[in-house]
Protein backbone atom coordinates (compact mmCIF):
# COMPACT_ATOMS: atom_id res chain seq x y z
CA UNK A 1 0.00 0.00 0.00
CA UNK A 2 2.72 2.20 1.23
CA UNK A 3 4.76 1.37 -1.79
CA UNK A 4 1.98 2.34 -4.18
CA UNK A 5 1.49 5.87 -3.06
CA UNK A 6 4.91 6.60 -2.52
CA UNK A 7 6.18 5.36 -6.43
CA UNK A 8 2.44 5.85 -7.96
CA UNK A 9 0.94 8.37 -6.05
CA UNK A 10 1.86 11.20 -8.28
CA UNK A 11 1.06 9.48 -11.56
CA UNK A 12 -2.43 8.66 -9.84
CA UNK A 13 -3.24 12.34 -8.87
CA UNK A 14 -2.24 13.63 -12.20
CA UNK A 15 -4.63 10.85 -13.58
CA UNK A 16 -7.11 12.09 -11.30
CA UNK A 17 -6.30 15.86 -12.48
CA UNK A 18 -7.30 14.65 -16.14
CA UNK A 19 -10.24 12.73 -15.07
CA UNK A 20 -11.51 16.19 -12.84
CA UNK A 21 -10.42 17.80 -16.56
CA UNK A 22 -12.37 15.80 -18.49
CA UNK A 23 -15.24 15.09 -16.65
CA UNK A 24 -15.55 19.42 -16.05
CA UNK A 25 -15.12 20.01 -20.22
CA UNK A 26 -18.17 17.25 -20.40
CA UNK A 27 -20.57 18.55 -17.87
CA UNK A 28 -20.00 22.06 -19.37
CA UNK A 29 -21.16 21.29 -22.92
CA UNK A 30 -23.69 18.59 -20.94
CA UNK A 31 -24.89 21.89 -19.66
CA UNK A 32 -25.77 23.79 -23.11
CA UNK A 33 -26.83 20.38 -24.61
CA UNK A 34 -29.40 19.32 -21.98
CA UNK A 35 -30.44 23.31 -21.53
CA UNK A 36 -30.70 23.14 -25.64
CA UNK A 37 -32.94 20.12 -26.15
CA UNK A 38 -35.10 20.67 -22.16
CA UNK A 39 -36.56 23.87 -23.65
CA UNK A 40 -36.87 22.63 -26.84
CA UNK A 41 -39.26 19.51 -25.34
CA UNK A 42 -41.21 22.58 -23.52
CA UNK A 43 -41.68 25.19 -26.32
CA UNK A 44 -45.12 24.97 -27.81
CA UNK A 45 -43.98 23.25 -30.83
CA UNK A 46 -44.69 20.16 -31.99
CA UNK A 47 -41.84 19.37 -34.32
CA UNK A 48 -39.34 20.64 -31.17
CA UNK A 49 -40.97 18.64 -29.03
CA UNK A 50 -40.53 15.43 -31.24
CA UNK A 51 -36.65 16.59 -32.37
CA UNK A 52 -35.81 16.59 -28.46
CA UNK A 53 -37.57 13.56 -28.01
CA UNK A 54 -35.77 11.52 -30.63
CA UNK A 55 -32.46 12.60 -29.76
CA UNK A 56 -33.04 11.45 -25.36
CA UNK A 57 -34.40 8.50 -26.49
CA UNK A 58 -31.12 7.71 -28.97
CA UNK A 59 -28.83 8.47 -26.45
CA UNK A 60 -30.40 7.36 -23.61
CA UNK A 61 -30.88 4.09 -25.34
CA UNK A 62 -27.24 3.56 -26.02
CA UNK A 63 -24.82 2.04 -23.47
CA UNK A 64 -22.35 4.79 -23.01
CA UNK A 65 -19.45 2.04 -23.69
CA UNK A 66 -21.05 1.49 -27.25
CA UNK A 67 -21.43 5.69 -27.59
CA UNK A 68 -17.91 5.57 -26.24
CA UNK A 69 -16.35 3.16 -29.34
CA UNK A 70 -19.29 5.22 -31.92
CA UNK A 71 -17.51 8.24 -31.40
CA UNK A 72 -14.22 7.46 -31.20
CA UNK A 73 -13.43 5.06 -34.00
CA UNK A 74 -16.65 4.77 -36.12
CA UNK A 75 -16.96 8.67 -36.49
CA UNK A 76 -13.49 9.18 -38.37
CA UNK A 77 -13.88 5.66 -40.07
CA UNK A 78 -17.33 6.95 -41.11
CA UNK A 79 -16.03 10.39 -42.46
CA UNK A 80 -12.49 9.25 -43.60
CA UNK A 81 -13.55 6.00 -45.85
CA UNK A 82 -17.30 6.28 -46.72
CA UNK A 83 -18.05 10.06 -47.28
CA UNK A 84 -14.14 10.36 -48.26
CA UNK A 85 -11.87 13.40 -48.60
CA UNK A 86 -11.27 13.92 -44.83
CA UNK A 87 -8.65 12.72 -43.12
CA UNK A 88 -9.89 13.05 -39.39
CA UNK A 89 -8.75 11.78 -36.37
CA UNK A 90 -10.26 12.29 -32.79
CA UNK A 91 -8.09 12.29 -29.49
CA UNK A 92 -9.07 10.66 -26.59
CA UNK A 93 -9.86 13.57 -24.66
CA UNK A 94 -12.56 14.79 -27.31
CA UNK A 95 -14.19 11.66 -28.12
CA UNK A 96 -14.41 10.89 -24.15
CA UNK A 97 -15.67 15.11 -24.21
CA UNK A 98 -18.38 14.41 -26.87
CA UNK A 99 -19.38 11.24 -25.02
CA UNK A 100 -20.09 12.31 -21.68
CA UNK A 101 -21.60 15.60 -23.21
CA UNK A 102 -24.32 13.64 -25.57
CA UNK A 103 -24.61 11.14 -22.42
CA UNK A 104 -25.19 13.42 -19.16
CA UNK A 105 -27.05 16.31 -21.74
CA UNK A 106 -29.85 13.97 -22.61
CA UNK A 107 -30.27 13.35 -18.99
CA UNK A 108 -30.07 16.60 -18.19
CA UNK A 109 -32.43 17.84 -20.79
CA UNK A 110 -35.12 15.28 -19.06
CA UNK A 111 -34.30 16.91 -15.38
CA UNK A 112 -34.91 20.07 -17.21
CA UNK A 113 -38.33 18.81 -18.93
CA UNK A 114 -39.95 17.61 -15.46
CA UNK A 115 -38.28 20.38 -13.68
CA UNK A 116 -40.36 23.05 -15.58
CA UNK A 117 -43.70 20.86 -16.03
CA UNK A 118 -43.52 20.21 -12.43
CA UNK A 119 -44.28 24.13 -11.97
CA UNK A 120 -47.59 24.50 -11.74
CA UNK A 121 -49.66 25.73 -15.46
CA UNK A 122 -51.19 28.14 -13.37
CA UNK A 123 -48.22 30.58 -13.24
CA UNK A 124 -47.43 30.65 -16.29
CA UNK A 125 -51.06 31.13 -16.93
CA UNK A 126 -50.98 34.04 -14.30
CA UNK A 127 -48.40 35.73 -15.00
CA UNK A 128 -49.69 35.59 -19.22
CA UNK A 129 -53.11 37.14 -17.94
CA UNK A 130 -50.80 39.73 -16.36
CA UNK A 131 -49.59 40.94 -19.88
CA UNK A 132 -46.24 38.99 -19.38
CA UNK A 133 -44.98 37.86 -22.90
CA UNK A 134 -43.93 34.18 -23.29
CA UNK A 135 -40.51 34.26 -23.01
CA UNK A 136 -40.11 36.62 -19.72
CA UNK A 137 -43.36 34.60 -17.91
CA UNK A 138 -40.75 31.72 -18.37
CA UNK A 139 -37.54 33.36 -16.91
CA UNK A 140 -39.09 35.49 -14.55
CA UNK A 141 -41.60 33.20 -13.50
CA UNK A 142 -41.28 29.68 -14.30
CA UNK A 143 -37.54 29.19 -14.39
CA UNK A 144 -37.05 30.20 -11.05
CA UNK A 145 -39.27 28.01 -9.22
CA UNK A 146 -38.32 24.77 -11.65
CA UNK A 147 -34.54 25.23 -10.83
CA UNK A 148 -34.92 24.77 -7.15
CA UNK A 149 -36.79 21.27 -8.15
CA UNK A 150 -34.01 20.63 -10.81
CA UNK A 151 -30.59 20.94 -8.44
CA UNK A 152 -30.62 17.76 -6.71
CA UNK A 153 -31.00 15.73 -9.33
CA UNK A 154 -28.53 17.87 -11.95
CA UNK A 155 -25.84 17.15 -8.96
CA UNK A 156 -26.34 13.49 -9.43
CA UNK A 157 -25.96 13.76 -12.71
CA UNK A 158 -22.81 15.48 -12.26
CA UNK A 159 -21.51 12.69 -9.94
CA UNK A 160 -22.99 9.91 -12.20
CA UNK A 161 -21.11 12.01 -15.12
CA UNK A 162 -17.70 12.23 -13.08
CA UNK A 163 -17.58 8.41 -12.60
CA UNK A 164 -18.75 7.41 -15.82
CA UNK A 165 -15.56 9.09 -17.08
CA UNK A 166 -14.39 5.98 -15.93
CA UNK A 167 -15.66 4.06 -18.72
CA UNK A 168 -13.63 6.01 -20.82
CA UNK A 169 -10.65 4.04 -20.00
CA UNK A 170 -11.72 1.47 -22.46
CA UNK A 171 -10.74 4.41 -25.53
CA UNK A 172 -7.25 4.82 -23.81
CA UNK A 173 -7.93 8.03 -22.24
CA UNK A 174 -5.35 8.16 -19.30
CA UNK A 175 -8.14 8.78 -16.53
CA UNK A 176 -7.89 7.38 -13.31
CA UNK A 177 -9.21 3.88 -13.87
CA UNK A 178 -6.75 3.48 -16.99
CA UNK A 179 -4.14 4.67 -15.26
CA UNK A 180 -4.98 2.28 -12.07
CA UNK A 181 -5.22 -0.81 -14.33
CA UNK A 182 -1.64 -0.14 -15.18
CA UNK A 183 -0.17 0.51 -11.68
CA UNK A 184 -1.92 -2.58 -10.88
CA UNK A 185 -0.08 -4.17 -14.16
CA UNK A 186 3.05 -3.32 -13.09
CA UNK A 187 2.73 -3.86 -9.26
CA UNK A 188 0.11 -7.05 -9.37
CA UNK A 189 -1.10 -5.63 -5.88
CA UNK A 190 -5.02 -5.49 -6.86
CA UNK A 191 -6.67 -5.25 -3.76
CA UNK A 192 -4.42 -2.30 -3.06
CA UNK A 193 -4.60 -0.16 -6.29
CA UNK A 194 -8.32 -0.08 -6.21
CA UNK A 195 -8.68 0.41 -2.85
CA UNK A 196 -6.41 3.86 -3.22
CA UNK A 197 -8.68 4.64 -6.24
CA UNK A 198 -11.90 3.81 -4.47
CA UNK A 199 -10.87 6.93 -1.55
CA UNK A 200 -10.10 8.95 -4.68
CA UNK A 201 -13.09 8.95 -6.59
CA UNK A 202 -15.03 9.12 -2.97
CA UNK A 203 -12.71 11.99 -1.55
CA UNK A 204 -13.69 14.39 -4.89
CA UNK A 205 -17.28 13.04 -4.92
CA UNK A 206 -17.75 13.96 -1.59
CA UNK A 207 -16.14 17.26 -1.88
CA UNK A 208 -18.46 17.96 -4.51
CA UNK A 209 -21.57 16.71 -2.93
CA UNK A 210 -20.99 18.70 0.28
CA UNK A 211 -20.82 22.03 -1.76
CA UNK A 212 -23.47 21.28 -3.89
CA UNK A 213 -25.56 21.24 -0.16
CA UNK A 214 -24.34 24.59 -0.16
CA UNK A 215 -25.57 25.66 -3.05
CA UNK A 216 -29.16 24.17 -2.77
CA UNK A 217 -29.91 25.72 0.64
CA UNK A 218 -29.17 28.91 -0.72
CA UNK A 219 -31.55 28.37 -3.42
CA UNK A 220 -34.04 27.19 -1.46
CA UNK A 221 -34.21 30.42 0.62
CA UNK A 222 -37.92 31.21 0.92
CA UNK A 223 -39.50 27.87 0.33
CA UNK B 1 -27.60 13.78 16.60
CA UNK B 2 -29.39 10.17 16.96
CA UNK B 3 -29.64 10.50 13.34
CA UNK B 4 -26.08 10.46 12.96
CA UNK B 5 -24.79 8.23 16.09
CA UNK B 6 -26.71 5.63 14.02
CA UNK B 7 -25.55 6.22 9.94
CA UNK B 8 -22.27 6.46 12.09
CA UNK B 9 -22.29 3.15 13.58
CA UNK B 10 -24.51 1.22 10.20
CA UNK B 11 -20.87 2.62 8.54
CA UNK B 12 -18.85 0.79 11.03
CA UNK B 13 -21.08 -2.18 10.34
CA UNK B 14 -20.60 -2.48 7.13
CA UNK B 15 -17.19 -1.73 6.57
CA UNK B 16 -16.15 -4.53 9.50
CA UNK B 17 -18.47 -6.74 7.60
CA UNK B 18 -16.46 -6.32 3.94
CA UNK B 19 -12.78 -6.62 5.86
CA UNK B 20 -14.90 -10.04 6.90
CA UNK B 21 -15.55 -10.76 3.15
CA UNK B 22 -12.05 -9.84 2.13
CA UNK B 23 -10.62 -12.30 4.64
CA UNK B 24 -12.34 -15.07 4.35
CA UNK B 25 -11.35 -14.66 0.46
CA UNK B 26 -8.02 -14.35 0.30
CA UNK B 27 -7.29 -17.25 3.44
CA UNK B 28 -8.75 -20.18 1.84
CA UNK B 29 -7.02 -22.04 -0.07
CA UNK B 30 -8.40 -25.58 -1.55
CA UNK B 31 -7.27 -28.13 -0.48
CA UNK B 32 -5.91 -30.55 -4.07
CA UNK B 33 -6.92 -34.11 -4.66
CA UNK B 34 -7.41 -36.24 -7.83
CA UNK B 35 -11.05 -35.25 -8.82
CA UNK B 36 -10.46 -31.58 -8.64
CA UNK B 37 -11.48 -29.19 -11.64
CA UNK B 38 -8.86 -26.75 -11.94
CA UNK B 39 -9.72 -23.18 -12.52
CA UNK B 40 -7.82 -21.81 -15.43
CA UNK B 41 -7.95 -18.22 -16.11
CA UNK B 42 -7.40 -17.02 -19.83
CA UNK B 43 -7.26 -13.76 -21.92
CA UNK B 44 -10.53 -12.64 -23.94
CA UNK B 45 -8.64 -12.49 -27.40
CA UNK B 46 -5.03 -13.21 -28.31
CA UNK B 47 -5.16 -14.68 -31.43
CA UNK B 48 -4.08 -17.17 -32.37
CA UNK B 49 -3.19 -18.19 -28.85
CA UNK B 50 -6.82 -17.62 -28.02
CA UNK B 51 -9.89 -16.08 -29.79
CA UNK B 52 -13.02 -17.45 -30.34
CA UNK B 53 -13.82 -18.26 -34.02
CA UNK B 54 -16.82 -17.82 -36.49
CA UNK B 55 -18.70 -20.65 -35.03
CA UNK B 56 -18.19 -18.60 -31.67
CA UNK B 57 -16.05 -21.69 -30.22
CA UNK B 58 -12.98 -20.54 -28.25
CA UNK B 59 -9.74 -21.79 -29.25
CA UNK B 60 -6.72 -21.13 -30.15
CA UNK B 61 -2.87 -23.29 -29.11
CA UNK B 62 -3.14 -22.19 -25.44
CA UNK B 63 -6.59 -23.79 -25.85
CA UNK B 64 -5.56 -26.84 -27.43
CA UNK B 65 -2.53 -27.44 -25.64
CA UNK B 66 -4.63 -27.09 -22.36
CA UNK B 67 -6.70 -29.61 -23.79
CA UNK B 68 -3.90 -32.00 -25.13
CA UNK B 69 -1.78 -32.08 -22.06
CA UNK B 70 -4.91 -32.27 -19.64
CA UNK B 71 -5.96 -35.22 -21.91
CA UNK B 72 -2.43 -36.46 -21.12
CA UNK B 73 -2.20 -36.41 -17.68
CA UNK B 74 -5.71 -37.03 -16.60
CA UNK B 75 -6.74 -34.04 -14.96
CA UNK B 76 -10.15 -31.77 -14.91
CA UNK B 77 -10.11 -28.39 -15.88
CA UNK B 78 -12.47 -25.03 -16.71
CA UNK B 79 -11.32 -22.53 -18.44
CA UNK B 80 -12.98 -18.93 -17.56
CA UNK B 81 -12.51 -16.26 -20.11
CA UNK B 82 -11.19 -13.29 -17.90
CA UNK B 83 -9.16 -11.00 -19.93
CA UNK B 84 -5.62 -10.43 -19.38
CA UNK B 85 -5.94 -8.43 -15.93
CA UNK B 86 -8.63 -10.01 -14.73
CA UNK B 87 -6.86 -13.08 -15.39
CA UNK B 88 -4.15 -12.26 -13.37
CA UNK B 89 -6.26 -10.76 -10.05
CA UNK B 90 -8.24 -13.64 -10.15
CA UNK B 91 -5.43 -16.06 -9.81
CA UNK B 92 -3.74 -13.81 -6.51
CA UNK B 93 -7.23 -14.06 -5.15
CA UNK B 94 -7.51 -17.69 -5.17
CA UNK B 95 -10.26 -17.18 -7.52
CA UNK B 96 -8.52 -19.47 -10.46
CA UNK B 97 -5.65 -21.79 -9.50
CA UNK B 98 -3.71 -20.72 -12.81
CA UNK B 99 -4.00 -18.84 -16.15
CA UNK B 100 -2.54 -19.92 -19.61
CA UNK B 101 -2.78 -16.49 -21.82
CA UNK B 102 0.47 -16.48 -23.65
CA UNK B 103 2.30 -14.63 -20.09
CA UNK B 104 6.26 -14.28 -21.20
CA UNK B 105 7.97 -15.75 -18.64
CA UNK B 106 10.05 -13.08 -16.89
CA UNK B 107 12.40 -12.73 -13.48
CA UNK B 108 10.59 -9.36 -12.90
CA UNK B 109 7.23 -11.32 -12.58
CA UNK B 110 8.88 -14.10 -11.00
CA UNK B 111 10.10 -11.72 -8.48
CA UNK B 112 6.38 -10.33 -8.08
CA UNK B 113 5.03 -14.13 -7.57
CA UNK B 114 4.62 -15.58 -10.61
CA UNK B 115 5.53 -19.86 -11.09
CA UNK B 116 5.96 -20.47 -14.46
CA UNK B 117 5.89 -23.39 -16.43
CA UNK B 118 8.54 -24.33 -18.88
CA UNK B 119 7.95 -22.14 -21.58
CA UNK B 120 5.82 -23.31 -24.56
CA UNK B 121 6.13 -20.92 -27.19
CA UNK B 122 8.83 -18.35 -28.31
CA UNK B 123 7.70 -15.25 -29.27
CA UNK B 124 9.00 -11.60 -29.26
CA UNK B 125 7.15 -8.32 -29.66
CA UNK B 126 7.38 -5.50 -32.63
CA UNK B 127 6.20 -2.73 -33.93
CA UNK B 128 3.13 -2.84 -36.15
CA UNK B 129 1.60 0.68 -38.35
CA UNK B 130 -0.62 1.57 -41.17
CA UNK B 131 0.18 0.47 -44.26
CA UNK B 132 0.03 3.72 -45.82
CA UNK B 133 1.56 5.95 -42.37
CA UNK B 134 4.62 5.81 -44.41
CA UNK B 135 6.53 5.09 -40.66
CA UNK B 136 9.32 2.95 -41.77
CA UNK B 137 11.28 2.46 -38.15
CA UNK B 138 11.15 3.59 -34.66
CA UNK B 139 12.67 7.19 -35.49
CA UNK B 140 9.12 7.61 -37.56
CA UNK B 141 7.41 7.75 -34.00
CA UNK B 142 8.59 10.90 -32.66
CA UNK B 143 6.00 13.40 -31.48
CA UNK B 144 3.42 10.45 -31.90
CA UNK B 145 1.24 8.53 -29.79
CA UNK B 146 1.47 4.41 -29.60
CA UNK B 147 -0.90 1.77 -28.51
CA UNK B 148 0.00 -1.34 -26.15
CA UNK B 149 -2.00 -3.70 -24.15
CA UNK B 150 -1.94 -2.42 -20.08
CA UNK B 151 0.63 -4.59 -18.26
CA UNK B 152 2.02 -7.04 -21.04
CA UNK B 153 5.51 -7.25 -22.45
CA UNK B 154 5.06 -4.92 -25.58
CA UNK B 155 3.71 -2.04 -22.65
CA UNK B 156 7.27 -3.04 -21.24
CA UNK B 157 9.26 -2.55 -24.66
CA UNK B 158 6.95 0.42 -25.77
CA UNK B 159 8.08 2.56 -22.57
CA UNK B 160 11.45 1.70 -22.29
CA UNK B 161 11.69 3.51 -25.93
CA UNK B 162 9.37 6.07 -25.56
CA UNK B 163 12.30 8.69 -24.20
CA UNK B 164 14.71 7.53 -26.49
CA UNK B 165 12.50 8.31 -29.24
CA UNK B 166 10.08 10.89 -28.08
CA UNK B 167 6.63 9.13 -28.67
CA UNK B 168 3.87 8.90 -25.98
CA UNK B 169 2.21 5.13 -24.66
CA UNK B 170 -1.65 4.86 -24.99
CA UNK B 171 -3.23 1.82 -23.00
CA UNK B 172 -5.44 -0.27 -24.42
CA UNK B 173 -7.64 -3.49 -22.95
CA UNK B 174 -7.28 -5.84 -26.14
CA UNK B 175 -6.12 -5.95 -29.07
CA UNK B 176 -8.47 -5.81 -31.54
CA UNK B 177 -9.29 -2.10 -29.97
CA UNK B 178 -5.31 -1.35 -30.72
CA UNK B 179 -5.41 -2.67 -33.85
CA UNK B 180 -8.59 -0.67 -34.65
CA UNK B 181 -6.69 1.94 -33.73
CA UNK B 182 -3.77 2.15 -35.56
CA UNK B 183 -6.28 1.35 -38.81
CA UNK B 184 -8.30 4.28 -38.09
CA UNK B 185 -5.38 6.33 -37.24
CA UNK B 186 -5.69 7.39 -33.75
CA UNK B 187 -2.69 6.34 -32.85
CA UNK B 188 0.53 6.08 -35.35
CA UNK B 189 1.68 2.67 -34.19
CA UNK B 190 0.91 -0.64 -31.76
CA UNK B 191 3.56 -2.68 -29.97
CA UNK B 192 2.20 -6.38 -29.55
CA UNK B 193 3.64 -9.52 -29.45
CA UNK B 194 4.72 -10.59 -33.23
CA UNK B 195 2.77 -13.72 -34.22
CA UNK B 196 -0.40 -12.05 -32.67
CA UNK B 197 -0.39 -9.17 -34.90
CA UNK B 198 0.96 -11.41 -37.81
CA UNK B 199 -2.57 -14.03 -37.28
CA UNK B 200 -4.59 -10.98 -37.09
CA UNK B 201 -3.06 -8.84 -40.18
CA UNK B 202 -3.62 -12.06 -42.91
CA UNK B 203 -6.91 -13.48 -41.01
CA UNK B 204 -8.26 -10.29 -40.95
CA UNK B 205 -7.01 -8.85 -44.43
CA UNK B 206 -5.86 -5.41 -41.79
CA UNK B 207 -4.00 -2.62 -43.87
CA UNK B 208 -0.97 -2.78 -41.33
CA UNK B 209 2.80 -3.80 -41.48
CA UNK B 210 4.99 -5.59 -39.16
CA UNK B 211 7.96 -3.60 -39.04
CA UNK B 212 10.63 -7.21 -38.44
CA UNK B 213 13.79 -4.70 -37.53
CA UNK B 214 11.77 -3.14 -34.76
CA UNK B 215 11.32 -6.23 -32.79
CA UNK B 216 12.93 -7.32 -29.19
CA UNK B 217 14.96 -10.15 -28.33
CA UNK B 218 11.95 -13.69 -27.82
CA UNK B 219 11.47 -14.92 -24.76
CA UNK B 220 9.17 -18.05 -23.68
CA UNK B 221 5.04 -17.93 -23.21
CA UNK B 222 4.69 -20.16 -19.90
CA UNK B 223 1.87 -21.08 -18.12
CA UNK B 224 1.41 -19.28 -14.78
CA UNK B 225 0.36 -19.65 -11.09
CA UNK B 226 0.60 -17.85 -8.48
CA UNK B 227 -0.35 -19.93 -5.46
CA UNK B 228 2.67 -22.05 -4.03
CA UNK B 229 0.19 -24.67 -3.24
CA UNK B 230 -0.89 -24.78 -7.11
CA UNK B 231 2.91 -26.11 -7.42
CA UNK B 232 1.18 -29.87 -8.54
CA UNK B 233 -0.58 -28.10 -11.23
CA UNK B 234 2.79 -26.39 -12.74
CA UNK B 235 4.25 -29.64 -12.51
CA UNK B 236 1.40 -31.49 -14.65
CA UNK B 237 1.54 -28.72 -17.66
CA UNK B 238 5.39 -29.57 -17.73
CA UNK B 239 5.09 -32.92 -17.99
CA UNK B 240 2.32 -33.59 -20.31
CA UNK B 241 4.21 -30.69 -22.62
CA UNK B 242 6.90 -32.62 -22.75
CA UNK B 243 4.85 -35.81 -23.32
CA UNK B 244 2.97 -33.96 -26.18
CA UNK B 245 5.92 -32.57 -27.60
CA UNK B 246 7.23 -36.02 -27.88
CA UNK B 247 4.25 -37.96 -29.62
CA UNK B 248 3.92 -34.90 -32.15
CA UNK B 249 0.58 -33.92 -30.81
CA UNK B 250 2.71 -30.10 -29.86
CA UNK B 251 3.64 -29.83 -33.33
CA UNK B 252 0.26 -30.44 -34.91
CA UNK B 253 -1.23 -27.98 -32.72
CA UNK B 254 0.92 -25.09 -33.69
CA UNK B 255 0.38 -26.03 -37.43
CA UNK B 256 -2.99 -25.77 -37.44
CA UNK B 257 -2.85 -22.03 -36.01
CA UNK B 258 0.37 -20.96 -37.54
CA UNK B 259 0.36 -22.71 -41.12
Amino acid sequence: MVRIITVYGGMLLEAMGRTLILALLGLFFACIIGLFFGILSVVKSRICNVIAQIFVDIIRGVPMIVLAFFIYFGIPYLLNTIIGGHNMTLTALQAGTACLALNCGAYMSEIIRAGIQSVDIGQMEAARSLGLPYGVSMRKVVLPQAIRTMIPSIINQFIITLKDTSILSVIGFPELVNTAKNVQANTFMSFQTWAIVGVMYLFVITILSRNAKMVERKLNVGR
Amino acid sequence: MKKRIIALLAAVAMTVSLVGCGAKGSGSTPASSDSKTWIIATDTSFKPFEYRDSENNFVGIDMDLLAAIAEDQGFKYDVQILGWDASIAACQAGQADGMIAGASITDERKEFGWIFSDGYYDANQSMAVAENSGITGLDGLSGKAVAVKTGTMSAEYAESLSGQYNFTVTYFEDSPTMYQAVVGGQVAAVFDDTPIMAANIKDGNLPMVILPETGNDPAAYGFAVFNKDNQKLVDMFNEGLKNIKANGKYDEILKKYLG
